[in-house]
């Protein structure tokens, strides 16, 4: 469950920015989550519910952008979509895609009075 | 010297974790379900050859549908594992500094992480110094093995915790004795997923999986194997009383990730342990080198 220091980690960027910018209240989290990285966003969001009580984003609503996976086939010599980090190139079946995208997760955006 | 471990604790134990309240009280603070709740629970009863199971994490998160809103929009962009991700940094330039070779040891619980140090301190035999930080959740059973061996060991306890984490390895490195161009092992929390998030600034992953836990490990569990650079294949001692395929789980860590190194192993009867020598005397004579052409240590 280490989606539980993932939202703490969150709790602490938004602690960190409203110190830097003073508002007093989040409204909206806006994360990014990509598509191949380690976490549960489900289970990310029932974290967050806990951790963020009593802080300045008690109660904000979380909007969860998905950000597609991203596979490199040297075959192909192409960037291919890629859903999972085992799945075969789309185009020519080949293994061993290297992933290039969908890895991170991230707070791209708050909204905040 | 990374560190002198002079009237140092022992053993260290991990922050309080965030105080958590029951999970009950958890659900029952969320927001009344409805067109709101973003990326709730998305469990898909995929009917897989007739059997229903439930299937969390395909498909896109649901993105929030914009709504009226007076609020200001800030733009953030900060990594959630941007802090960890800093410190493991910050702990690998350190490592690089001293020439010392840290190894993180990551696998489900039981397969013989310990097991396979304290193999591989006995053959070292003082040879290389080496330094151990152990990651449990509990107890210092795993420290007391390896200190058993005679090398220095630093026990973490991670209470709740599933993972050791960048943070605990900078607060320990200073505890620990351990001379320039050593090696440090790092056994990780027993765990083959939440460990492969926590960069802890090692040189590499080392992913041990034994052949009782079947062949389909590196494709349910893969994030943990296209981490690691090395995978060794342990208690392959056991082979004869087990159906286990070797070559098929090879197959499917090399999928997951095509340049894992595999060292087939025994804690047991020492089988393969030569040849995880030699990669570990590979890695660290590269390791002093580098520091000695740096400058920051002797050559
Ligand atoms: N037959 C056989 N048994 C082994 C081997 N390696 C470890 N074991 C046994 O497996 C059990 C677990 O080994 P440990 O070394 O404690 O495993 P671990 O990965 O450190 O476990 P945790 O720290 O609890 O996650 C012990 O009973 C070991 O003796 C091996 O190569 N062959
Ligand atoms: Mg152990
Ligand atoms: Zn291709």
């Amino acid at each position: 469950m280490h989606e539980m220091s993932l939202a703490e980690n969150v709790r602490e960027i938004i602690e960190d920015a409203a110190a830097a910018q003073g508002f007093r209240r989040v409204r909206r989290i806006v994360l990014e989550i990509g598509e191949l990285a380690a976490v549960e966003t489900a289970a990310l969001q029932f974290c967050l519910d806990v951790v963020l009580e009593g802080s300045v984003a008690a109660g904000a609503r979380l909007e969860c952008v998905a950000v597609p996976g991203e596979g490199w086939c040297a075959a192909c010599a192409r960037t291919v979509a890629l859903h999972e980090r085992y799945d075969p190139c789309p185009l020519c079946g080949a293994y061993g895609l290297t992933v290039c995208g969908g890895e991170r997760m991230r707070v791209s955006a708050l909204e905040v009075e | 010297m990374l560190g002198d471990g002079a009237a140092a604790p022992s053993s260290e134990t991990a922050p309080a974790e965030a105080k958590r309240g029951p999970v009950a009280t958890a659900a029952a603070a969320r927001p009344a379900a409805g067109a709101d709740t973003a990326a709730t629970a998305d469990a898909d009863a995929t009917p897989a050859a007739g059997h229903p199971h439930l299937h969390f994490g395909t498909g896109p998160a649901r993105a929030h549908a914009p709504g009226m809103s007076q609020g200001e929009l800030l733009r953030i962009e900060r990594d959630l594992l941007g802090k960890n991700d800093a410190l493991a940094a910050r702990n690998r330039a350190q490592l690089a500094a001293h020439g010392i070779l840290a190894l993180n040891l990551v696998s489900s619980p039981g397969s013989g992480k310990t097991a396979l140090l304290v193999r591989t301190l006995q053959k070292l035999a003082g040879r290389l110094p080496a330094a151990v930080i152990e990651g449990d959740q509990q107890t210092e059973f795993d420290a007391e093995r390896i200190r058993a061996t005679g090398v220095a060991a630093l026990q973490i306890n991670t209470g709740k915790g599933c993972h050791l984490d960048a943070d605990m390895i900078a607060r320990a490195l200073p505890r620990l004795p351990l001379a320039d161009g050593g090696l440090l092992f790092i056994e990780n929390v027993g765990n083959l997923v939440c460990p492969a998030a926590f960069d802890l600034g090692e040189a590499h992953k080392v992913v041990i999986l034994s052949v009782t836990e079947g062949e389909d490990k590196p494709l349910k569990y893969p994030d943990m194997f296209a981490a690691a650079d090395l995978l060794l294949l342990n208690k392959i001692d056991l082979l004869p009383y087990l159906q286990f395929d070797v070559q098929r789980a090879i197959g499917y860590a090399l999928r997951v990730n095509p340049r894992l190194r595999v060292i087939q192993t025994s804690a047991t009867s020492g089988e393969g342990l030569d040849e995880w020598l030699a990669w570990l005397e590979d890695r660290l004579a590269a390791t002093r080198l580098a520091a000695a052409q740096q400058g920051t240590t002797p050559a």
